[in-house]
């Protein structure tokens, strides 16, 4: 019984002795798919339950498809999302058409420009009479996958190597830049200092929180001030002053992490909160005065019986912890504080279309905003079911 | 059954769940009476219907579970005036319907620390109970309280009043929620394991104070419970049910001293008495309660029965018959007659 | 209770002690002192500067001083009233600062309002009548108020209205009312521009504040005290304003102390997007110039304001909730 708390200490249907719950107590006369869920351990509980939230399950596919994007966007993408071309700026994107005369087989239409000769923009319109062939799996730039293995095989991309013309499925930028691929790039960067940061998180939060929580006494006194003081700071001005105070001249990978420091400076004290009741609420149970009994060290009740049983926890409020933080990276890079070009995120990409201006010219350029709410919206439905299948005993 | 007119006569109630696993006769035809003063206790195991039952009468029962059938027959003027009113009919919501609960018909919950609001003071709570029923000012309404208060055995009543539920102890708790029941001088009192969340030196001091209570203003009580030690303490009938079903009813003396249904002997074998010889295993029924979503065909009672008759009792569900002066059962053993559907 | 509140505001001024050093320390983190980018970025300007004047800037604030001197030369010129001047606007802080914080300030409140006048209804709403058509609807919504940050909301909306009004729906006054003295017609004026950047503004408060109030009602409208009220005969909806709707506010309070807060401060966002007179855009210009005194004041209103939120929530869930009241005296 102690050497697996996590799969037998508490009994996952909670027996109650009133008959207002005359409904679920009245499964305490469990029969065989029940007594399947007595031994099941809690991991598969949680999945259990989790399956049920169709929603949640979808959100989760979706997560899938973006990690996927993050961890390889240059087979994704159809250019390098550096290439700039002065003669292609503000394209608006290109539709992509999937039955042509000789049924299934993408394409789009070439474009041709115009320049208007009031306003002296150019004005783009598709030409009809130059379909571009798409394919699956075209070779095209070279690129190397997890910064390992150089290949030039893309996802999507124009099939017939004689047509020179590119296509960009979400238009181009002032500078002529493909905003898909830009796109595909910037994913890999939003994405991962979510997660960088909730890393953090998780880490200061479970180590400070776990402390204070578990020794009590003077440790968590101070503990828990110095959450208390960080968590009256308004979070936003200091996240500006931080990064302002980033040196210019520093690198893109500095910038980088020194980001996911700053945003997980005040991040953690959530996660140390939640670490700290779980915590609290833990050394009272029994199977923890069972294993200090049997003469257990602490380290070892700490991580052997008592952060197993809120493992399931800690993952979810992850969850719902790692879109708040594309959030804030978004709006930092947007304002122009957080990542600098060269790098690419989501924030930097809706640099492009800070002002109204930009956004009455190519419209299209508010579509990265899409891309985070997507992002967002999915990890949280996700975190939602991952949350409440999380507790079984509920 | 000899008053013809008794204060609740419940007849045939019929209370499902509608859940997504599928449908839970939680009550499935209960009848009983109660007259006039009268402490009826209603005894079963977790899970029986009991809590289901009364809530049926006060018409609380919430979504997904509704009132499918019966009738529930309430008296409060003794035969006189307008006769009879069916609860059942209402709606529960309508004003006829909550002006009698509270004022005709109060409860006294299982859990008095649960019951109270923790940010509105008792006082307000009971003031609020009287408020809504009387026609008295305020002021009035506190004096009432504290008069309940008073009665109720709760200390320094004028003090209390202001005080939040959190403040007081167990005991005093409970006996603030019997002054609330007791606000409007209801003639029917329903009390829903009111001593279960309490040590046992105060249940037993709760049970007294009830008992004088109900001497003095002769007032009904319906007494849940799955204590057989309390039915014998307060009640004067018993109602014994199961799976949402009546087994038997009777006086409490003929329920303790002669049990006919299997099921309610085989509930009095599992009490320790004085007498139960020392270091001996206590008799207990055989099996468990079986899951609510597969009820046993016929008589609910018969897979743990010691005297199941093969192909009687699991294919027909008995009826609740009178099997002598006073006592009535539903089981083949004494009777044969099966329910039309 | 009197003495709850006494306490607290005896934390007030180690607070702002602490909350001084921060903002102290957040502008002198950039390498080198403001003078020396001060002098850069004139250079780049293409004026000179006097070295005389270079040597009173730096003489003024102790630059040559160890940093405790310097903090305290700071905070006591604060502390006197004196904000010191923009180095980039070249107009004293206080006068920047006055009317935006007004403004600030009065965008804040009127979010706030908004914020709850339209979350609670919702929340409850929502709880009373669990998975009805209009539950769904307010639960995706509220999924999408929360996943859309607060400016794109603002760029899209600004587009829309643009693309297909015409309008431009930024800043908060008419042109002809800019610079114009205070007047009632003024402040019509603004009345007539606030509510488009409050809503923006508390879209995502909106939804998150529905969501936790939906929550806590469901969890409240579990409890027995609500079969107690119903077993009195109250109405329904009666007893659901008056026990669990109550109940269920009391969280609700506690988030006021970082909400409100949250408003004046995450305004800079929406306000830089669409051109807001309020100091979110002037702290944000501040940084990129390297106006650090100009920057140090704003972050030090920011968290006195955050101060100030904590505490109303403190006192209003003190008055709210007789067990916070009794187990904090």
């Amino acid at each position: 019984m102690t050497t697996q708390p996590s799969a037998k200490s508490i009994p996952p249907l909670t027996e109650r002795d009133d008959d207002q719950h005359a409904v679920g107590g009245g499964l305490s006369g469990f029969d065989a798919s029940a007594e399947a869920i007595y031994v099941a351990p809690n991991w598969k509980l949680v999945w259990w339950r989790f399956r049920k939230h169709r929603l949640a399950v979808f959100s989760g596919v979706v997560t899938l498809i973006i990690v996927t994007i993050a961890l390889v966007p240059g087979f994704f993408s159809t250019q390098p999302p550096e290439q700039i071309d002065s003669l292609r700026t503000f394209i608006p994107p290109q539709r992509i058409h999937f039955f042509g005369p000789d049924g299934f087989g993408p394409y789009v239409y070439d474009i041709t420009g115009q320049r208007n000769p009031t306003t002296l923009m150019m004005e783009w319109v598709p030409d009809e009479s130059k379909p571009i062939p798409l394919g699956f799996f075209v070779r095209g730039y070279d690129y190397e996958i997890l910064g390992l293995i150089p290949t030039n095989i893309h996802l999507i991309g124009v099939s017939d190597p004689a047509i020179i013309s590119p296509v960009h499925f979400l238009g181009t930028d002032r500078l002529g830049r493909d905003q898909w691929s830009r796109l595909m790039y910037g994913t890999q960067v939003s994405l991962s200092i979510g997660l960088v940061a909730v890393i953090l998180s998780i880490f200061l939060g479970v180590l400070l929180g776990g402390i204070s929580g578990y020794f009590g006494g003077w440790i968590d006194m101070i503990i828990q001030r110095l959450i208390e003081l960080l968590q009256s700071l308004p979070p936003i001005p200091i996240w500006m002053a931080l990064t302002a105070a980033m040196p210019r001249d520093w690198t893109v990978e500095q910038v980088y992490f020194a980001i996911t420091i700053i945003l997980s400076l005040i991040g953690w004290t959530t996660m140390g909160r939640e670490v700290r009741g779980r915590f609290l609420a833990l050394r009272e149970e029994d199977f923890v005065t069972a294993a200090e009994l049997i003469g257990c060290s602490k380290p070892r009740i700490i991580f052997r019986h008592m952060v197993p049983t809120f493992m399931s926890h800690i993952i979810a409020a992850s969850t719902l912890a790692i879109p708040v933080m594309i959030i804030n990276e978004t709006f930092l890079s947007f304002l122009g504080l957080g990542l600098r070009p060269p790098a690419i995120s989501w924030g930097v990409l809706l640099q492009e279309a800070q002002n109204l201006q930009s956004v009455a010219t190519a419209p299209w350029l508010l579509l990265p905003g899409l891309a985070v709410v997507i992002t967002v919206l999915a990890l949280n439905i996700l975190g939602d079911g991952l949350r409440d299948a999380a507790d079984p005993y509920s | 059954m000899s008053n013809p007119t008794p204060l609740l006569s419940v007849r045939n109630l019929k209370t499902y769940f509608d859940l997504d696993e599928g449908q839970v006769k939680a009550v499935d035809g209960v009848s009983f009476d109660v007259q006039p003063g009268q402490v009826v206790g209603i005894v079963g195991e977790s899970g029986c219907g009991k809590s289901v039952t009364i809530k049926s009468v006060l018409r609380i029962i919430q979504p997904p579970g509704r009132l499918v059938e019966g009738e529930i027959l309430f008296n409060p003027d003794n035969g006189g005036g307008q006769g009879p009113i069916d609860l059942a009919k209402f709606d529960p919501n309508s004003k006829q319907m909550r002006a009698i609960r509270g004022k005709d018909i109060a409860l006294i919950p299982q859990e008095p620390m649960a019951a109270f609001s923790p940010v509105h003071t008792i006082g307000n709570q009971i003031m609020e109970a009287i408020l809504l029923h009387q026609p008295v000012t305020k002021k009035e309404a506190r004096q009432i309280t504290i008069e309940r208060l008073r009665e109720v055995g709760v200390p320094s009543p004028q003090d209390r009043i202001d005080a939040y539920s959190w403040e007081l102890s167990g005991g005093l708790r409970q006996r603030a929620m019997i002054a609330m029941a007791l606000a409007c001088n209801p003639k029917l009192l329903i009390a829903d394991e009111p001593t279960t969340a309490i040590d046992v030196t105060t249940q037993a001091q709760i049970l007294n104070l009830l008992r004088n209570l109900q001497q003095q203003h002769n007032t009904a009580i319906i007494f849940i419970t799955h204590d057989l030690g309390v039915i014998a303490q307060i009640a004067d009938y018993v109602v014994v049910m199961y799976l949402g079903r009546v087994m038997e009813t009777g006086p409490v003396d003929d329920i303790f001293h002669a049990p006919q249904h299997p099921y309610t002997r085989a509930l009095l074998e599992s009490i320790p008495t004085i007498q139960s010889a020392p270091r001996e295993p206590l008799p207990t029924i055989a099996g468990s309660i079986p899951h609510p979503f597969n009820r046993p065909p016929g008589c609910p009672f018969f897979p743990r029965c010691p005297d199941f008759i093969p192909d009687t009792c699991n294919a027909q569900t008995p009826t609740l018959q009178p099997i002598n002066q006073r006592q009535s059962a539903s089981c083949f053993l004494y009777h044969d007659e099966a329910e039309e559907n | 209770m009197l003495q709850y509140i006494i306490k607290r505001l005896l934390l007030l001024p180690f607070l702002l002690f602490i909350f001084s050093v921060i903002a102290f320390a957040l502008i002198q983190a950039p390498p080198g002192d403001f003078v020396t980018s001060y002098i850069a970025e004139l250079a780049a300007g293409g004026s000179a500067v006097e070295q005389a004047q270079i040597d009173a800037l730096r003489e003024q604030y102790g630059l040559d001083q160890p940093m405790t001197v310097q903090y305290v030369k700071w905070i006591t010129r604060i502390l006197q009233g004196d904000l010191g001047v923009s180095l980039d606007w070249k107009k004293p802080n206080a006068e920047l600062i006055g009317e935006r914080l007004a403004l600030t300030l009065l965008l804040g409140l009127f979010t706030f309002i908004f914020t709850w006048a339209v979350a609670i209804p919702i929340g409850i709403y929502s709880a009373t009548h669990q998975y009805s058509a209009l539950d769904y609807f307010f639960t995706i919504f509220n999924y999408f108020g929360i996943a859309t940050p607060t400016f794109m909301t603002a760029l899209v909306v600004m587009w829309l209205a643009f693309k297909y009004f015409g309008v431009s729906v930024t800043g908060l006054f008419s042109p002809e009312y800019i610079d114009a003295p205070w007047s009632w017609a003024k402040f019509m004026d603004l009345l007539s521009h606030i509510w488009f950047p409050m809503v923006i503004l508390g879209l995502d408060g909106t939804a998150r504040l529905a969501r936790v109030m939906r929550a806590n009602l469901l969890d409240e409208l579990k409890k027995p005290y609500m079969e107690m009220a119903r077993a009195k005969g109250m109405s329904e909806w009666r007893l659901v304003m008056k026990y669990p709707v109550r109940l269920a506010l009391n969280p609700l309070i506690s988030t006021i102390g970082w909400y409100l807060p949250l408003l004046f401060s995450g305004s800079v966002i929406v306000a830089t997007v669409l051109n807001l007179p309020t100091i979110g855009p002037l702290l944000l210009r501040a940084l990129i110039t390297q106006d650090m005194f100009l920057a140090g004041i704003i972050i030090l209103i920011y968290c006195g304001l955050a101060i100030i939120g904590t505490l109303i929530s403190d006192i209003l869930l003190a008055w709210i909730d007789p067990r916070i009241r009794m187990e904090e005296s």
